[in-house]
């Protein structure tokens, strides 16, 4: 029966879930991480830095293995029944579908510390060289031909973190009146010509493409962007207003335990609040949660008014069924002309 | 009880082995779409087949499929022609290079046509790389920059792209197998050009250019990979069906989007019978010597 279903699903994943993953390192533990589109690089320091402090203290040789895809996507491969010891995503509804197929408990964001989010980041705005449009906050991006990149908020559950700081600056511009709030909204979406399927090929359309005056982006990413491509080809641009985008962390425990690996799991995601990782999160331009750290990297993110989904959106089930789902704000900007 | 033996061997075991393999290849995948979709409520099993962003996706997607198989069954029959009829030096090499799209991951296809024609790629921006490389001023070849990615136009070339192959490929053995002596006999009977063309040939290989047509036309429907980055995505506009199956995915919403894949199956099988139908009657009438 359940064969059945997954088969009706995907059949190919299902396919693939047939055959265990083959050979991890003699001796060593192979611990399966499973990410969202723009960590690629935050991880690829964190693995190896854990990896040989590990070593140090336990004596055990990890292997991390990462994936990165859209968050949603990343969430649904493990429910299917894909590797996946840890889960480090983009917002905490998708680890939430995880819990609700009973791979971890329903309580898991009380697990680790700071609501399970070892690192935040807002969505901040990238602008070419010279700021050609004079972008300096939201009211800017619906003036007359800016054309705005920003991806998917249906395909990428990363790009909702945007969708939710437009609205969370328009709601507040507008002494909390919904009707503004959608207003901005649906005007921001119709100056986006291209809608991408998740932040990294927003980034790429943005940069390599040449596409659009703005790319909203994720404030590590636009940092990335700048780092690659060179600060005399893009700026960034930091609005009034924007959302703390939490993007939390929990070990599958259901996965763990099965693979073995659930000590290894917890110690890896503990791993991530100590200060040595926190100095790598704050390199890797995501905001620590490490006082001494941020007083370092202060410079690095400047002071912004910072919105939370629970106080701004009423948590993440409630902006999901409003905004997201079929039928939600989202689709009536489309659907409605 | 006296069994009838057919005179080829095997049967049973072949018989067996295509029915096993018919089902867990084509019948159970496709059998659980139906299974799942059927979990939907009535209710929003209606809507989701009324939903506007649905009936212009499919517009966009069976538009443009039809498009390129079009396009490429004028396009492919001249190249299958030309690769066929007249030896010329490095034919084997341009015969190798038409399979290309098919061994190319099409998200590769995808990216490289979107860097190709963006507005500052080699094709996209072709007048203005021109201009530079000569020294002209600027905008005065303007009209040369073919800027097609995040259009309709770029989501067509991306299918062409990936359809190509099967029009050639079907074509090819059709065109070969051609008896000279016919077109011969045609013009010795005082046959123009055209008319040897348009009564002699094409009616000939009306069946595999028709054959060519619907497997190119099927995969272009079927087609993500490459069309996904070239398009602009937007829904109403430029979504195709299978953008909005991966929302649903990604949204875990499930049955929704088995329901738009059921859908999508049934209009395709809708129109790839009227395709085989077409090419049932073109070859009966070819064996019937109509021609």
């Amino acid at each position: 029966m359940i064969s059945l279903r997954l088969l009706a699903v995907v059949p190919l994943l299902a396919v693939l879930g047939l055959f265990p993953s083959c050979g991890s390192g003699a001796g060593g533990v192979t611990l399966y991480n499973v990410s969202y589109d723009p960590t690629r690089e935050l991880y690829a320091d964190i693995d190896q830095a854990f990896a040989a402090d590990y070593k140090i203290k336990t004596g055990i040789d990890v292997a991390v293995q990462l994936s990165n895809g859209g968050s949603g996507r990343q969430a649904r491969n493990i429910l299917v029944g894909g590797q996946g010891d840890v889960a480090t995503l983009a917002l905490a509804a998708d680890i939430d579908l995880l819990a609700g197929a009973k791979l971890l408990p329903a309580d898991w964001q009380s697990r680790l510390p700071e609501n399970s989010a070892p690192y935040t980041s807002t969505i901040v705005f990238l602008v070419r060289h010279g700021n050609p449009r004079g972008i300096a906050d939201w009211p800017d991006l619906v003036k007359p031909g800016v054309a705005v990149i920003t991806p998917d908020p249906k395909s990428s559950s990363g790009a909702r973190w945007n969708y939710l700081a437009a609205w969370g600056y328009a709601l507040q511009a507008g002494n909390q009146e919904e009707a503004k709030a959608r207003a901005f909204v649906a005007e921001l979406y119709r100056h986006v010509p291209i809608l991408d399927t998740g932040a990294r090929s927003a980034t790429i359309t943005f940069t390599q493409r040449n596409q659009g005056d703005v790319l909203l982006a994720w404030e590590n990413e636009a940092h990335l962007a700048q780092k690659e491509f060179g600060a005399d080809k893009f700026e960034i641009v930091i609005p009034s207003v924007s959302i703390l985008a939490e993007p939390p962390v929990a070990v599958v425990e259901e996965n763990a335990r099965r693979d073995g690996v659930a000590k290894v799991a917890e110690d890896y995601l503990r791993y991530l609040y100590t200060p040595e990782a926190q100095e790598i999160i704050a390199r890797n331009f995501y905001r620590p949660r490490d006082a001494q750290v941020a007083a370092k990297y202060a410079a690095q993110f400047p002071a912004l008014k910072l919105l939370t989904i629970d106080d701004a959106f009423g948590g993440w089930k409630k902006a999901q069924a409003t905004h997201f789902a079929d039928g939600g704000t989202f689709d009536q900007i489309y659907k409605k002309h | 009880m006296k069994k009838h033996r057919s005179i080829l061997p095997g049967f049973g075991l072949t018989m067996g082995y295509t029915s096993l393999y018919l089902s867990l290849i084509v019948i159970i995948p496709l059998g659980g779409l139906f299974w799942k979709s059927a979990t939907l409520p009535w209710p929003d099993f209606k809507q989701a087949l009324t939903d506007p962003e649905l009936l212009s996706s499919l517009k966009v997607t069976f538009g443009l499929s039809l498009a390129a198989a079009t396009i490429n069954a004028v396009l492919g029959f001249i190249v299958a022609w030309t690769l066929v009829r007249y030896p010329f030096p490095g034919r084997r090499l341009v015969d190798g290079l038409i399979d290309l799209p098919f061994a190319l991951p099409t998200a590769v296809s995808g990216i490289t046509l979107a860097t190709l024609y963006a507005n500052n790629g080699w094709l996209g921006n072709l007048g203005g790389n021109l201009e530079h490389l000569l020294h002209l001023s600027t905008g005065s070849l303007r009209l040369l920059n073919f800027t097609a990615a995040y259009t309709k136009i770029g989501m067509l070339l991306a299918l062409i792209f990936i359809s190509f192959p099967f029009i050639v490929r079907t074509l090819q053995p059709a065109l070969a197998d051609l008896d000279p002596e016919v077109e011969e006999a045609a013009a010795s009977l005082g046959a123009s050009r055209s008319q040897s063309f348009f009564r002699i040939i094409l009616p000939a290989v009306l069946p595999a250019l028709l054959t060519g047509f619907s497997l190119a036309f099927a995969r272009a429907v079927g087609e993500y990979g490459s069309v996904i980055f070239i398009s602009s995505n937007k829904p109403m506009d430029s979504e195709i069906t299978a953008h909005m199956i991966m929302k649903e995915v990604e949204n875990n919403q499930i049955a929704r989007a088995t329901t738009l894949g059921l859908v999508m199956l049934v209009v395709s099988f809708a129109m790839l019978a009227a395709i085989n139908t077409l090419q049932w009657w073109s070859t009966r009438r070819v064996k019937a010597g109509a021609v």
